[in-house]
């Protein structure tokens, strides 16, 4: 029950998945686990620890048995003291290491903040470069049945906020398996947040390991009147809006930004650049948040093409409330999607409060 | 267990207090698959008696700050069931008014002053209340209430050094229930003994099983005492054991999290049946008159359900309120 997302008012239907390619269908959970396997089985200096990650549960299933199979020196539980475990990883990788870290949660990350800021996205720049800080920090975000206000916070734009951290949200099985490896490949420390609204999501995952360079947005789906540029969990949220505008000649197209920082701004202006209209998606506060950063962007870098100012949907400037009625009005659900594309479609002045 | 350090009617409101805990979330357990209780629930079962047995000592307006296992320390401490209820309903007229939940109940006017599901949140703000008391003259004192698995944090040892250094009226009562979730205390301290933690400090620090609320009782006492004198904080770490599961009405036993004979063991601790022995066997309490607080207390407990299934959810609109 800890696992369920708020009910949503679902106008548009699940997209039914579809094995592409030469992968099978694997769920975004198994997706991650299999990348965490993978690297571990690649690289003997990749090593997994955190609160709770040889718990039977796994991390929500994503850490489930690797322990068994790698050792309980690769594979480990820790004392909940977030801000040490942070700068035990950074001196591993100092010492020739590969870190892992997990959270259940992202608003544990905040526990870490000091090593996280001012160590971990500090240590290569301001000693001119002279050693690598490979690390990887995963945590795991998306709320309901009453998580509340420390349990559900999506601070993925305090993270793409400091300079010297890159943060990775993958939306599919796929791209959290290639993702997640390419951050292990890194040389400097990545945030990786997973939505748990997604573990259950299947999409087609090669069973080979396989790299997603990180700063490369995905066209999801193609289309000509409007751009739908989403992160994480609204990508399928987008999907949902974007069939059932289908069925009304709205043709909108659907692009994930997979990595919020680097952020493959050459994607998002082709595209809107074609459309000449954008609505950008978060699943996290709008008040300085991503989607500011991406809508500023194409309001200066692709001025001339829109034919309407460039709106965004994402969290209200609230923490997140306890009550079924009040979590109601703090996701957005496709509703809201459907709603303010229409809008912008005729051409309305008052598209949104929070638009 | 030692002598009643306190008299008959004492013990019957103690033992009041602890039943009004074990029923309360007994109801949690019986209601909560009917989805109407929205919201994660962390059980105290079985921990009754640190709660009702350092509580009972405070006065209204002495502070306590509490954890995601809130419940027991809320009833102990004078919070109102049905406004207990009623959040954990999402109503309106929770205590929370639905923004918090289980989780996070607060109720200033009996000194509850918040409950963090942050490990180790409310310690250095337990410490921060005894500062406003002393500052202020106005001689409350401050009690929190933390898990085994507050102690792998840094502000845990960050309080107790700033607490004693200033001398401030802290009561910091460690509920060692041997597990953080699922991770036993030893995969996490190489001591498990909490309590010696404390003497480094130059806090005074004592360990007692925390399923004899009698000991719980002596040991809040001293503290307490040591608080209002200007003596500065002391640590209690009571030992228990958590009956349910980390989070839910489930239990760790049927999940295969536990052994058997741990759990069995445990329950033949029950701190509310041995409180119970206890007063029987010394003719403290009639048989009868446990029968009859067993079922006012239920009674209590059905109004304060009924009460919050009857009241209404918070308008949408104060989703943005509060702030
Ligand atoms: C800073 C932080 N890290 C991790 C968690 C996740 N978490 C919630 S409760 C818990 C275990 C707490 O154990 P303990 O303090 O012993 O209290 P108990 O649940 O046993 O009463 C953990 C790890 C958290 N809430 N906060
Ligand atoms: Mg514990």
């Amino acid at each position: 029950m800890w696992d369920k997302a708020p009910e949503q008012s679902s106008s548009g239907r699940n997209q039914k998945p579809r094995a592409r390619g030469r992968g099978r269908l694997l769920s975004y959970r198994e997706a991650i686990r299999e990348g965490l396997l993978q690297a571990m089985e690649q690289d003997r200096r990749v090593f997994l620890f955190g609160e709770g990650i040889d718990d039977p549960a796994g991390v929500f299933g994503t850490t489930a048995g690797l322990q068994q199979r790698f050792g309980a020196g690769r594979v480990f539980d820790t004392p909940i003291c977030e801000n040490t475990l942070t700068g035990i990883a950074i001196g591993s990788s100092l010492a020739g290491l590969r870190p892992v870290l997990i959270h259940m949660r992202t608003d544990f990350l905040l526990m870490s903040m000091d090593q996280l800021a001012n160590h971990a996205a500090k240590w290569k720049y301001m000693f001119g470069g002279a050693t690598p800080l490979p690390m990887v920090v995963r945590a795991v975000i998306g709320g309901g049945w009453g998580s509340a206000a420390q349990h559900s916070q999506p601070l993925q734009a305090i993270f793409a906020h400091i300079p010297g951290l890159k943060v990775v949200m993958p939306a599919c099985a796929y791209d959290a398996k290639g993702l997640l490896l390419s951050g292990i490949a890194e040389q400097s420390p990545v945030l990786f947040i997973d939505h748990r609204w997604l573990y259950d999501e299947k999409d087609a995952v090669p069973a080979a390991a396989y790299r997603i360079p990180l700063g490369k947005a995905h066209v999801v789906r193609k289309g000509s009147r409007l751009s739908l540029i989403c992160v994480s969990f609204m990508r399928k949220l987008a999907l949902q809006a974007a069939a059932e505008l289908a069925k009304e000649g709205i043709d909108v197209e659907v692009i994930d930004v997979r990595t919020i920082k680097p952020l493959d701004m050459v994607t998002i202006n082709r595209s809107v650049g074609k459309t000449g209209r954008a609505l950008v998606l978060d699943f996290g506060y709008s008040f300085c948040g991503i989607t500011a950063e991406i809508a500023a962007r194409i309001s200066r870098d692709v001025f001339g093409s829109l034919k309407a100012p460039v709106y965004r949907i994402g969290l209200p400037d609230t923490p997140t409330p306890a009550s079924p009625v009040l979590e109601k009005c703090f996701y957005p659900g496709p509703d809201a999607i459907t709603d303010t594309i229409r809008r912008i479609m005729r051409g309305q002045k008052r598209v949104g409060k929070h638009r | 267990m030692t002598r009643l350090p306190f008299p008959v009617t004492l013990a019957r409101k103690i033992y009041t207090s602890m039943v009004r805990i074990r029923s309360f979330e007994e109801r949690i357990c019986r209601l909560y698959s009917q989805q109407e209780m929205r919201c994660p629930v962390h059980l105290s079962t079985g921990q009754e008696a640190i709660a009702a047995g350092t509580l009972i000592q405070l006065r209204r307006q002495d502070y306590v700050v509490s954890t995601h296992r809130n419940h027991g320390h809320l009833i102990a401490k004078g919070a109102a069931l049905k406004s207990m209820f009623a959040e954990m309903y999402g109503r309106q007229t929770g205590c929370s008014r639905g923004k918090g939940g289980s989780m996070h109940m607060s109720f200033p006017q009996a000194g509850i002053a918040g409950t963090s599901a942050i490990v180790a949140g409310g310690l250095p703000i337990a410490v921060g209340l005894a500062w406003g008391s002393v500052l202020q003259k106005n001689r409350r004192i401050s009690a929190v209430f933390f898990g085994d698995g507050a102690v792998d944090e840094g502000t845990f040892y960050e309080s107790l050094n700033f607490a004693s250094l200033k001398k401030l009226p802290v009561v910091f009562v460690c509920e060692n229930n041997f597990y953080a979730t699922n991770s036993p205390q030893k995969a996490r301290q190489t001591n498990p003994r909490i309590h010696e933690i404390a003497r480094f400090f130059r806090i005074p620090g004592t360990c007692i099983d925390g399923n004899d609320v009698v000991a719980v009782y002596t040991a809040a006492a001293g503290a307490i005492e040591r608080c209002r004198k200007g003596a500065g904080p002391s640590l209690i770490e009571a030992r228990t054991f958590r009956w349910k599961t980390h989070v839910g009405v489930e239990s760790d036993l049927e999940k295969g999290f536990r052994r058997q004979e741990e759990v069995a063991l445990w329950f033949r601790r029950c701190p509310v049946k041995r409180f119970e022995r206890y007063l029987l066997s010394r003719g403290m309490v009639s048989q009868q008159w446990i029968d009859t607080v067993r079922e006012s207390v239920d009674k209590e407990i059905s109004r304060a359900v009924e009460f919050a299934r009857n009241s209404p959810y918070p308008r949408p609109e104060t989703e943005s309120t509060d702030v």
